[in-house]
C-alpha cells in the first residue's frame, strides 16, 4: 500500500522543461485548489485528530495534534460487539439495497431508453418525484407499515425503505448511460437469433459497465450516509451505526474521543469505494449524460 | 434516438413499479388518510375533512419553517453553484493529481450526515474545536448554540463545506466534454478569457449544471440530520428547517393529523420546484442533442 501511493504522488508537480507561461496558469490553479481541499481537509484533520487523544488531552488542552497518539477509543469501538455490530448491519441493508435497486432498476432503464409506450413521460417523472420526496415526510408511514407486514428491525426494511430515492436514481443514471449505446446493435443481436434475456445479460451489460458500476456506487453512497430513515425503523437487531453513535451522550458528558473514532471509522469505507472508482467519478457525477 | 413504440416495455417497468409501490405509493396514502382524520388514541379516527390543512395554511410556524427553508435553500445555492464552477475550472489538466483531487473532494460526499453534523459541532465548539478555539483566539465572539447569526453560519458553511465538491465534480464532467478544437478557435480569434467561459464553457456545462441545481435544490430541501445534529434546530427555532420541524411533530409530538397536512403541503412544495428545474433541463436536453 505504502509503496503505490509514494510512487502515484511525486514530488514535482511540473516537468522542468515547462514554459513559464504554462507555469503561471498552473500556479494560479495551484493556489484555488490547494485553498478548497484544505478547506475540505481541516474539519476531518480535526476528527482524527480528537480520535487520537485521550478525553483528558481533549478537554483540558488545546493541542493541534496528539501529544501522546493513543489508540484506545478505537479499542473500545472494535471489542464491543454493541459497536461494531453498527458497522456489520449498516454494510448488510447497504449492500442489500444496492443490489435490489440495480436489479430493478435495469430493466426499467433500459424500457425507457429503447421503447416509447403509454405514459412513458408521466412515469419517468413520477419515478423522480419518489427522488424529490422528503424522508421525513415517510418516516412515520414507513414505520407503520413494516411493523405491521412484520419487518420491523431487520435489514430488508431499510434496503426496502431506502429503495425509495435509490431505484429511481438508479433508473436516471442508467438510462442515461443506454442512451449511448447504439440501437443497432440490438437490432444485431436480435437477427443473429439472440432472446431479450440472453442479449441482455451476455452483450448489452457488458457496454454499459461502467453505467452499472456508476448507478451502484451511487446506491451505495446515499444509502450508506442516510440515517433519518434507517434509525427510525430499527431499534436492535438491525441498528446502524449512525444511530449507535448517540451512546457517547452518557450522564457524564460526551465521550468526545470514541465518538471521534466511530465518526473516522464510518468514512473509511466511503474512501474505500471512492478509491476503486476514482476514475469513473466525473462521469458518473455527470448521470452518464455528458 | 428514435424510439419504437413497444407496450409490452411495460413489462420491464414492472419489478420497479411494484417495488416503489410498496415504498412509496402505501406510506403516501397513509399520510393522505391521516390528514383528513382526527384521532383521540386509542385508534379511534374521526373524519376532520379539510380541518388540518386550514389550520396548516394559518399557523404561522409552518410559514416560518418555509420562510427559512427557501432563504436557506437560496443560500446554498447561490455559494456552491459559483465556487464550484471556480473548482471545477481550476481543476489540474492531467497526472495523477488529477485522481488525487477527485478523491478527496468526494470524501465529504460518502461521509454519513449525522457524522458530517458531529464533525462541524466537533470543529466549532468554543472549548474544543479548532474553528471555535481559533475564532475565540482572534477576539471574535462566536457560538453556535446560542447565536442565531452564528447557528445559520456554521450551518451553511457546513452545508458548503459537504455539497460543493458534487457540483465541481458535474461542472468538471461537463468541462471534460469539450473538444479542444473549440479553445483552439477562441485562441485565434483572440477570445477573452471571460469570453471562452461564457460562450463556449458556460453553455457546454449548463446541462450538468442543471442538474447539479435540481440536486442540490431537493437535497437543501429536504435536510435533516446535518443541522440537527449541530444546532437541534435552536437557538430557540432558528435553524428549525421544515423537515426538522415536521420529524418534532409526526414522532416527536405524535400529532397525526397535522404532520400529515403538513407532509402533502411540503411534498407538494418540493414536487412544483422541482417540475420546473426538471422541465428547463429536459428543454436544455432537447436543444443539445
Amino acid at each position: 500500500m505504502s509503496d503505490t501511493t509514494a510512487d502515484q504522488i511525486p514530488g514535482k508537480l511540473t516537468p522542468s522543461g515547462a514554459n513559464k507561461r504554462v507555469r503561471a496558469g498552473i500556479n494560479s490553479r495551484a493556489v484555488v485548489m490547494t485553498l478548497y481541499l484544505v478547506f475540505l481537509m481541516l474539519p476531518i484533520y480535526w476528527l482524527l485528530n480528537m480520535s487520537l487523544k485521550t478525553n483528558t488531552e481533549i478537554l483540558n488542552s488545546f493541542t493541534l495534534w496528539p501529544s501522546e497518539p493513543t489508540l484506545a477509543n478505537y479499542a473500545t469501538i472494535l471489542t464491543d460487539p454493541a459497536w461494531y455490530m453498527g458497522y456489520v448491519n449498516s454494510l448488510i441493508y447497504v449492500v442489500m439495497n444496492t443490489v435490489i435497486s440495480v436489479a430493478v432498476a435495469l430493466p426499467a432503464a433500459y424500457a425507457f431508453s429503447r421503447y416509447s409506450f403509454m405514459g412513458d413521460k408521466h412515469l419517468f417523472f413520477w419515478l423522480l418525484t419518489n427522488r424529490m420526496a422528503p424522508p421525513a415526510v415517510f418516516a412515520l408511514p414507513f414505520f407503520q407499515l413494516y411493523s405491521s407486514v412484520g419487518l420491523f428491525d431487520t435489514h430488508i426494511a431499510v434496503a426496502l425503505a431506502h429503495c425509495l430515492f435509490n431505484v429511481p436514481l438508479a433508473v436516471w443514471i442508467l438510462e442515461g448511460f443506454m442512451r449511448g449505446v447504439p440501437k443497432e446493435i440490438d437490432e444485431t443481436a436480435y437477427i443473429d437469433g439472440y432472446s431479450f434475456p440472453r442479449f441482455f445479460v451476455k452483450i448489452f451489460m457488458p457496454l454499459i459497465a461502467s453505467g452499472i458500476g456508476v448507478a451502484a456506487f451511487f446506491c451505495f453512497m446515499f444509502s450508506w450516509v442516510e440515517l433519518l430513515l434507517s434509525r427510525t425503523l430499527t431499534t436492535v437487531d438491525a441498528k446502524p451505526i449512525a444511530a449507535i453513535m448517540t451512546r457517547t451522550q452518557g450522564a457524564a458528558g460526551i465521550d468526545w474521543g470514541v465518538l471521534a473514532a466511530a465518526g473516522v471509522l464510518t468514512i473509511v469505507p466511503g474512501a474505500l469505494v471512492i478509491y476503486f472508482v476514482r476514475n469513473y467519478i466525473a462521469k458518473g457525477f455527470a448521470l452518464g449524460r455528458v | 434516438m428514435d424510439k419504437t413504440p413497444n407496450q409490452k416495455a411495460w413489462f420491464l417497468v414492472l419489478p420497479v413499479l411494484v417495488l416503489v409501490a410498496f415504498s412509496a405509493v402505501i406510506p403516501l396514502m397513509t399520510v393522505v388518510n391521516y390528514s383528513v382524520q382526527d384521532t383521540f388514541g386509542g385508534n379511534q379516527f374521526f373524519w376532520a375533512g379539510l380541518e388540518w390543512f386550514d389550520e396548516l395554511l394559518h399557523s404561522e410556524r409552518m410559514w416560518d419553517a418555509l420562510g427559512r427553508q427557501l432563504l436557506f435553500s437560496a443560500i446554498i445555492l447561490a455559494i456552491e453553484v459559483p465556487l464550484g464552477i471556480l473548482v471545477a475550472l481550476n481543476m489540474p489538466k492531467k497526472g495523477v493529481w488529477v485522481s488525487v483531487c477527485l478523491v478527496l473532494m468526494s470524501l465529504p460526499l460518502l461521509i454519513p450526515w449525522n457524522v458530517v453534523g458531529t464533525i462541524w459541532q466537533i470543529f466549532g465548539r468554543v472549548d474544543i474545536g479548532l474553528l471555535g478555539h481559533t475564532l475565540a483566539a482572534l477576539g471574535i465572539e462566536y457560538n453556535y448554540t446560542q447565536n442565531t447569526l452564528d447557528a445559520w453560519i456554521t450551518v451553511i458553511v457546513m452545508d458548503v463545506w459537504h455539497w460543493t465538491s458534487l457540483v465541481a465534480l458535474l461542472a468538471y464532467a461537463g468541462l471534460q466534454s469539450i473538444p479542444d478544437a473549440y479553445y483552439q478557435a477562441a485562441k485565434i480569434d483572440q477570445a477573452s478569457r471571460w469570453k471562452v467561459f461564457r460562450y463556449i464553457e458556460l453553455p457546454k456545462m449548463m446541462g450538468v449544471l442543471m442538474i447539479a441545481i435540481l440536486l442540490r435544490f431537493m437535497d437543501s430541501f429536504m435536510i435533516y440530520t446535518e443541522p440537527f445534529v449541530v444546532t437541534g434546530g435552536g437557538p430557540g427555532n432558528a435553524t428549525t428547517f421544515l423537515s426538522i420541524d415536521l420529524v418534532k411533530m409526526a414522532l416527536g409530538q405524535f400529532d397525526l393529523g397535522p404532520a400529515a397536512a403538513f407532509s402533502i403541503m411540503y411534498f407538494l412544495v418540493i414536487l412544483l420546484i422541482s417540475w420546473v428545474f426538471y422541465t428547463v433541463m429536459t428543454n436544455l436536453d432537447k436543444k443539445g442533442s
